[in-house]
């Protein structure tokens, strides 16, 4: 900027502002350009439509989400809501820098809206100690745009599923009012990806599921019997003996936070590499392990937020075309970024409405469509949760999440599909974590010469 | 109960352990030890530096002759309206230092005209200007060239970012690469691995005593081949498909005539791909050896070269060509007790080779007479360890890239062929600076100077073109475009350069992982980016 310049006087500034204060943004949105979205018109009131009017939600206050709220604080929105479930931790705090180490133990939507609304007069962030699966349909669809800065799959493919949820189709045709856009980061070490999802027209979360690498796990032959690295070593404590030992009380599961805890599997992972001759147990190490930590840094968060606050300020002014539709980022060598169009799935679980088939010979067991669930690569599914209309009846065949019916169904699982009552062509309805709605499948049953699974695609 | 060392860790260790995991303790000590300096505290600049004092850097220290504006104060996450008025450099380094109690935050208004320049700026480990007219990144430059001071630019026009990289010559043992490729030695395995393979005996093994391991398989068919094919490694697809089949062969059969479960045998099926990579010297490593810097040691040589050059020598004699062994093995599926026995035999000959390496280099220092200790043991070992991954980075000057007898026309003009290619704003931004240096002002600041500046800025291009005779065609769309920029600094582009920047500065200070080299650019528009050698 030169110097010596008069400031612009701004005209239509709320109360609080300053001359000049949005002199950066308005450039973008009060001048034509040859390079602006075909329906961009230059208009003084899409600043206000910012300032006043457009509701963003984003969806985490960690790594990413201190980013995004800064970014968007400072490109004009003021209508901010927050979603998270956690607690500040003073591991967070080498990047989360909207916290403080007064702050450990308090929840980081409320401490990270508190910063940013002292820091950036007029903003409103309005946070929420929830969990996104808090909320249902009323309170997602009150939202233009959703950016999320998550840092789990399932969590990712739950938020996708909701605003999939949210559209309306009338005579087949989507509504496009009905579609609210979804910004998604991720970011691991110095890598991390960016990228634009309008529910309805472009790939989702579910079309790409082949995209997140495989989370490390080891072999349980290895666990038990051989291990060779110090991590097999830490995964049998964790695994096999503390749920043997109870070294802190019966009903006490392992708390990674807990520095007791962890220094007990420490010494004890210690043990069994000296029963091996396997060196390099170290508390960090140990930790690392339990908690399946991935390493972090502010600068590869700063780099992510900063490109889907770019996608959501173009999305909500119109200002240039977004992104189509996934960028890649990696600064292990140099500055390496890749941009390039995911496609969607033509029978995606999600986002498709093609009717989801389930294959199987009448005499396969239960077991083995749990198994596909859980094992395909295109479903994924954490711990889903069976049921279908028998008798004129909705009847749970197998359902994990509550001990109770876990224990009344499981028997189930050892049932062949016919003992179990269900017929050719039958809707089996499936609800998982990964979605909020239930998926519906429709059982074919296949003769029995058949292989047992067969892989949908 | 009593705490031990090993029960807390320090809280500086519990903030940092997400960052620690990536470049240990040893980088985060250099990172504590390094004295950052920015110029000019726009909002690029303090986004640049909050990414520093976040994992702790030891101190920073702004120059800004600048009064906060209103303007500024709008995009930048580190001033306030109540600093109006006041030096940009004082108010932003208030609240940069609130983020991190651990760093040290400095603040200049100026570099008075006398003061020694070169005095001033000899403290840091590294400059980031930013913002700066190309008139003063040329003069700084120059003076932190001949000082031997890394100098990083970097500048948000509108939504493009740029980031100049300038350093004679930046060394870096631990790279880290994504893909490594292991250090196996199955082509050409040295005595100790050989004589532990021979301690295999594949045939008179039952089912279940061959729980063998993956890699031992792969040796001993590869003796089979060899001795079928001139002791060569199998070169194509052919070939290692015909490996795999004599792999495949070797299964034991039940009494049925069917194969066995050889989990170990699939395995090195699966596997002949990456454990036959020939054992070879990499190109980037030989460069190394070959470089002037290794072939002449002075009391003078940073600890790198004097490391090279005993690496090199070792290659030369004792290695047989052939680097020292690295000793790290992939996990494979595999009885503990043999997997660990292998997993030594490549250890214990990884620290002959560092010690065969550490004689020459005590030779070396002593013949330019410096103590053996000046490098440590820890140092060597880890020098030999990263020997396949050594890398020097070596960027050209600002006055070089500038000057009419040694701008890189080829690569400019190359990447002009190709539509969009990102070297237009690099053209752009020289073009804008000219502007600035005929009008003392960038193009369309305000809303009525944009079409008129339109015209100027296009003879500015030109210009440019025809000084520097570039045969390149600038489409009239990034001129209007960069017209509509008026020069702003939208703060998420800021945000983009900011993680970019201070990850680049951490490489520098660290000497780990590997700085770019040495023009980036970054299109928010299409959200691309590309590197430069300029």
């Amino acid at each position: 900027m030169a110097d010596g310049e008069e400031p612009m006087a701004v005209e239509g500034c709320s109360i609080g502002d300053w001359d000049g204060r949005w002199s950066h943004v308005q450039k973008f949105l009060e001048r034509t350009g040859p390079f602006t979205h075909p329906d961009f018109e230059p208009s003084e009131e899409t600043l206000q439509f910012l300032l006043e009017t457009c509701k963003i939600l984003v969806i985490g206050a960690g790594g990413l989400g201190c980013e995004l709220l800064k970014n968007l604080a400072l490109s004009g929105f003021r209508h901010i809501h927050v979603v998270d479930m956690d607690i500040i931790d003073v591991s967070n705090l080498n990047r989360q820098f909207l916290f403080r180490s007064k702050d450990v133990g308090r929840p980081k939507a409320d401490v990270a809206a508190e910063f940013i609304n002292q820091r950036v007069p007029g903003c409103n962030v309005v946070p929420h100690f929830k969990k996104i699966q808090d909320f249902d349909a009323s309170f997602y669809r009150q939202f233009h745009i959703t950016v999320c800065g998550l840092d789990s799959i399932i969590a990712r493919r739950w938020i996708n599923g909701m605003l999939l949820s949210l559209l309306s189709y009338e005579d087949g045709v989507l509504d496009p009012s009905s579609i609210i856009p979804l910004i998604d980061g991720g970011t691991e070490g110095f890598k991390g990806n960016a990228r634009v999802i309008l529910p309805g027209m472009t790939a989702c979360i579910d079309c790409t599921l082949e995209l997140y690498p495989p989370q490390i796990t080891f072999p349980m032959c290895t666990i038990a019997s051989m291990p060779r690295l110090p991590e097999h070593c830490i995964e049998y404590v964790r695994v096999l003996q503390w749920p043997k030992d109870k070294p802190f009380g019966d009903a006490v599961g392992l708390d990674g936070d807990n520095p007791e805890h962890v220094q007990w599997v420490f010494q004890e992972s210690l043990k069994r590499a000296a029963e091996f001759n396997i060196t390099g147990v170290t508390y960090r190490l140990t930790q690392g392990v339990v908690k399946r930590i991935i390493p972090a840094v502010a600068s590869t968060n700063a780099v992510i937020a900063a490109s889907c606050a770019t996608e959501v300020f173009k999305i909500a002014t119109s200002a240039y075309i977004p992104l189509n539709n996934y960028l890649v980022f990696n600064d292990v060598d140099g500055l390496y970024t890749y941009t390039f169009e995911a496609e969607r799935k033509d029978n995606c679980t999600a986002c498709s409405q093609v009717p989801q088939k389930l294959q199987f010979p009448p005499s396969a067991k239960l077991q083995e469509v749990l198994e596909y669930l859980t094992e395909n690569a295109s479903l994924q599914m954490k711990s889903p949760a069976i049921t279908a209309t028998l008798e004129g009846k909705n009847k749970t065949l197998y359902l994990q999440s509550i001990a109770s019916i876990e224990e009344r169904t499981r028997p189930n699982l050892c049932k062949t599909l016919k003992e179990l009552g269900l017929a050719d062509g039958q809707e089996l309805a499936v609800a998982d974590a990964t979605t909020p709605q239930t998926v519906l499948f429709k059982l074919n049953f296949t003769s029995e010469t058949c292989s047992i699974k067969q892989v949908q695609n | 109960r009593q705490r031990t060392m090993t029960d807390h860790k320090t809280s500086k260790e519990q903030k940092y352990d997400r960052q620690l995991r990536l470049w240990g303790d040893h980088g985060q000590e250099a990172l504590e030890n390094a004295h950052v300096c920015l110029i000019n505290a726009t909002a690029t600049g303090t986004e640049i530096l909050k990414n520093l004092v976040l994992p702790g850097i030891g101190a920073f220290t702004i120059v800004d002759g600048h009064k906060v504006s209103g303007e500024d104060v709008g995009n930048n996450f580190f001033l306030t309206s109540s600093s109006i008025g006041k030096n940009r450099a004082q108010a932003a380094t208030e609240l940069l230092q609130e983020l991190n109690s651990d760093v040290s935050g400095n603040f200049v208004e100026e570099v008075s005209v006398n003061v020694n320049i070169l005095y001033f700026f000899h403290r840091f480990s590294l400059v980031i200007g930013v913002q700066l007219p190309e008139s003063t990144c040329l003069r700084l430059g120059s003076v932190l060239w001949d000082a031997g001071v890394t100098f990083l630019v970097c500048r948000t026009y509108g939504l493009i970012g740029y980031m100049r990289l300038i350093v004679k010559e930046h060394t870096v043992i631990e790279s880290h690469p994504d893909n490594a490729l292991e250090d196996l030695r199955l082509d050409q395995p040295f005595t100790e691995l050989k004589h532990h393979i021979e301690s295999y005996n594949l045939d008179s093994m039952e089912k279940k005593v061959r729980l063998i391991i993956d890699i031992i398989v792969v040796a001993k068919y590869l003796e089979k081949w060899y001795s079928e094919h001139n002791s060569q490694l199998p070169k194509n697809y052919k070939e290692k498909e015909a490996f795999r089949q004599l792999i495949r062969e070797g299964i034991l059969t039940n009494e049925n005539g069917k194969p066995e479960d050889e989990e170990n045998f699939e395995e090195a099926i699966k596997n002949v791909n990456t454990t036959l990579n020939p054992t070879k010297v990499p190109s980037a490593t030989e460069d190394i050896f070959n470089a002037e810097q290794c072939e002449n040691i002075t009391s003078q040589s940073p600890s790198f070269w004097v490391m090279a050059q005993g690496v090199r020598d070792f290659v030369r004699n004792e290695g047989n060509g052939k680097l020292p062994v690295r000793g790290t093995i992939p996990d494979m599926i595999a009885d503990s007790d043999k997997f660990i026995k292998l997993q030594n035999v490549y250890r214990d000959k990884a620290m002959k080779d560092a010690a065969v390496v550490s004689k020459h280099v005590e030779a070396l220092l002593q013949s330019v007479g410096k103590p053996p200790e000046s490098i440590s043991e820890e140092e060597i070992k880890l020098f030999c360890k990263s020997a396949a991954f050594l890398r020097v980075v070596r960027c050209r000057s600002l006055a070089e890239e500038y000057s009419m007898d040694t701008f890189n026309k080829d690569e400019i003009t190359s990447c002009m062929d190709s539509t969009d290619s990102e070297m237009v704003l690099y053209l752009m931004l020289h073009s804008v600076d000219r502007f600035y240096q005929q009008h003392s002002r960038y193009p369309g600041v305000y809303n009525y100077q944009v079409e008129e500046d339109i015209n100027n800025l296009k003879l500015c291009v030109n210009s440019l073109l025809q000084e520097y005779s570039l045969n390149v065609n600038v489409k009239d769309d990034y001129i209007h475009e960069f017209c509509r920029y008026g020069a702003a600094e939208p703060h998420t582009v800021a945000a983009f350069l900011g993680g970019s920047a201070a990850q680049e500065a951490i490489k520098i200070i660290t000497h780990q992982f590997v700085p770019f080299n040495n023009t980036f650019l970054y299109n928010a528009m299409s959200q691309t980016s590309a590197t430069f050698q300029l």
